[in-house]
């Protein structure tokens, strides 16, 4: 179910659960591989096309058609599931603005997209970003949320309304011209989700690295898939850890817990400043909190990968090489 | 590797006299940002301002010379910098921030620049994070308690306050020097200290503190290729005088058994938060 089974097809290719006699493979898989210490590998595609967007003519079809066909057997296929939200997700996803199209020249398709792809059904993807909760009032949007975890490989909660709700669990219907629309679920309340992504809107830089990370994940090398497992780890356990979210969780889970330093991260993180530092701890202000989940996400001391940070500077640079930006 | 990966390590102070009158120990951050600043490597920096109480800091972004020279020293207790950050490309639209800050601190940026989520346009504009060495720090009640009652200074007389060679010393205005051993102060300590695996900033570009040099010496270690270009521009402009490491007494050894010690420890307060209770424990950040 979920992100493991499909993580082991994609590792062994397509005899995953025969081997059983194997003595290796009836070992309970951790929830991902973590080695003690990643190393970074270069990230670069294989073919890559040097025809920026701008230098494509659409008169010259055929011209187009080679373009692509290389690098489309490398690429992975991503769709935007948009449920209930207010498109701000995508719009971060798109504020990437060149980084946008580097990823889909290079890394992926974006194969369902209701603003940007003229497809209507949801196909088979290899990740699902889905924006926004789950109106249970309206049958169509809970065929479509079951129908993204079934097509899709991996399903990332883009935001925090998908991840926890967010400003819709304020939600009280009475809204013209559904009034009888009023109950909102966070995705993983109805689905297995293996990736969360929370803030309102996730940043366009984070939306990227885990494109990125999706992208070696699924097509990197051994090395590759590696450190994209480290890294996506902690989103895949916020994911395990619960639908729903408050500034709170900084005092149960950071605070209560005899875990905070008093950086200040969570006050610079909430968009809507329900923090504030008072000697050195933060004060949360619930009337004013959205329960977007941010803040937790973002403390240093809600999960701290040493793996993975303890190479901040070259993971940003493979990134940014992935992403065609040299470094200076 | 418990210094973390760097570059290199020189014991150093800044050049300028000015600037050292009133710094902690060399003068290496103050110093060091101005130099980014009049270079416009950066455009400002979050530093720890002077706040209402006396020692009791609060983060600003300093965005002229003045202004680092007003929150130079050490203020022993919290000064959330990080809560800054936002603010300072926002509110103040700086494009190339620096940011002094705790180990502790600094990692807070690197997850924010690694997992942005809420941090948009944020990361690609922290030009210059410079770690300061950090054994634990003090809730402001707790400094208070130690400074007015066990060293019997009225805070707003403190003109210095001191950690090293045992002991914690505060000095007045008036030159008078009250110490207390060390030892005395543990049970102040902030607990979210007790789990900081880090003591010598591993992630910021240059890191630096005062245990490894003589008094008034800093050590400093180049970390990142940012941190080492630019130590490497101020070196060469004449901002700073250096000893190579291995030159200087108590030297590098000592900076590495305080860090083994600092982590060997915590590293233990993790092992044991997670047999708390009975078949229940506390939670790890790091796992
Ligand atoms: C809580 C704490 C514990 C420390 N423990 C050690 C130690 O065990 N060993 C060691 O060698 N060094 C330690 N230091 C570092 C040391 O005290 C000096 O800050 C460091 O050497 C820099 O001195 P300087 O002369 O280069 O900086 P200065 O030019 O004096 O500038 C110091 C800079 O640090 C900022 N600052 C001051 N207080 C804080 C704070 N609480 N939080 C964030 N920023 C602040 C100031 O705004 C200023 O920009 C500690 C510092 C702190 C804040
Ligand atoms: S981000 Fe976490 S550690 Fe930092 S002040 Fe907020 S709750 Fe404390
Ligand atoms: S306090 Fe702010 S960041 Fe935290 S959950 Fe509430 S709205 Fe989000
Ligand atoms: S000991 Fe660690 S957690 Fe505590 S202030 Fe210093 S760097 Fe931060």
């Amino acid at each position: 179910m979920g992100l493991l089974s499909n993580l082991k097809k994609i590792f062994t290719g397509s005899k995953p659960e025969k081997s059983e006699a194997s003595p290796e493979a009836v070992i309970v898989p951790e929830p991902v591989m973590v080695p003690e210490s990643v190393t970074v590998p270069k990230v670069m595609p294989e073919e890559k096309p040097v025809v920026k967007p701008s230098d494509v003519k659409v008169e010259k079809k055929p011209e187009i058609q080679e373009m692509e066909e290389k690098p489309v057997a490398e690429k992975i296929t991503i769709g935007h599931v948009h449920m209930s939200g207010c498109t701000g997700c995508l719009v971060s996803l798109a504020d990437n603005y060149e980084g946008l199209f580097t990823l889909l020249d290079n890394y992926a398709d974006l194969n369902y997209c209701l603003t940007l792809a003229d497809v209507r059904d949801i196909p088979k993807m290899d990740v699902a970003l889905v924006e926004g909760s789950v109106c249970i009032n309206d049958p169509h949007s809970v065929e479509d949320i079951k129908k993204a975890r079934r097509n899709a490989t991996i399903v990332v909660a883009l935001g925090s309304c998908a991840a926890y709700g967010n400003i819709t669990r304020f939600a009280r219907g009475g809204q013209w011209n559904q009034p009888q629309h009023e109950n909102y679920v966070p995705i993983g309340d109805l689905i297995n989700v293996d990736v969360y992504l929370p803030a309102c809107p996730p940043s366009p830089e984070s939306i990227k690295n885990v494109a990125v990370m999706a992208y070696l994940l699924l097509r990197g090398s051994d090395e590759q898939k590696e450190l994209a497992a480290a890294y996506l780890k902690p989103l895949m356990d916020l994911a395990q850890r619960g639908t729903d979210a408050c500034g709170c969780d900084l005092m149960f889970d950071v605070i209560n817990q005899g875990l905070c330093m008093g950086c200040g991260t969570c006050v610079a993180t909430c968009p809507v400043r329900a923090i504030t530092m008072s000697y050195g701890k933060p004060n949360i202000d619930c009337d004013l909190c959205i329960k977007c989940g941010a803040c937790y996400a973002q403390c240093p001391r809600s999960f701290f990968n040493f793996d993975v940070m303890n190479q901040f500077e070259a993971i940003g640079e493979a990134i940014d090489a992935a992403m065609g930006k040299g470094d200076e | 590797m418990v210094l973390g990966n760097y570059k290199n390590c020189v014991s150093a102070r800044a050049a300028d006299p000015s600037i050292r009158s009133a710094s902690q120990d060399g003068g290496i951050v103050t110093q060091l940002f101005a130099f980014a600043l009049e270079e416009g490597i950066i455009d400002g920096a979050v530093v720890a301002g002077q706040g209402d109480e006396p020692y009791n800091p609060e983060p600003v972004v300093a965005t002229t010379v003045a202004e680092l020279m007003e929150a130079r020293g050490t203020r022993y207790t919290i000064c959330p910098n990080m809560s800054m950050i936002k603010e300072a490309t926002r509110s103040y639209g700086l494009d190339k921030v620096g940011i002094v800050g705790t180990p502790c601190q600094i990692q807070a940026i690197r997850k924010a620049q690694l997992y942005p989520m809420g941090m948009r346009s944020v990361g690609s504009k922290v030009a210059l994070a410079i770690g300061i060495f950090c054994m634990e720090n003090f809730s402001y009640q707790s400094l208070e308690t130690m400074v007015e009652d066990l060293c019997n200074v009225k805070m707003e007389s403190a003109a210095k306050m001191d950690i090293g060679k045992g002991k914690f010393s505060v000095y007045t205005s008036r030159g008078a020097v009250s110490q207390i051993p060390l030892k005395l102060t543990h049970k102040f300590e902030q607990p979210g200290c007790h789990v900081c695996l880090d003591y010598v900033a591993n992630l910021a570009d240059v890191s630096t503190g005062s245990v490894g040099s003589p008094d008034g010496w800093s050590t400093v270690f180049t970390r990142t290729k940012a941190g080492e270009t630019i130590w490497g521009k101020a070196i060469e402009a004449g901002y700073f005088e250096t000893k190579p490491i291995a030159d200087v007494k108590p030297g590098l050894d000592l900076v590495t058994k305080l860090a083994t010690e600092k982590i060997t420890k915590n590293q233990k307060h993790l092992d044991e938060r997670a047999t708390f209770g009975v078949d229940k424990g506390l939670r790890n950040p790091y796992i």
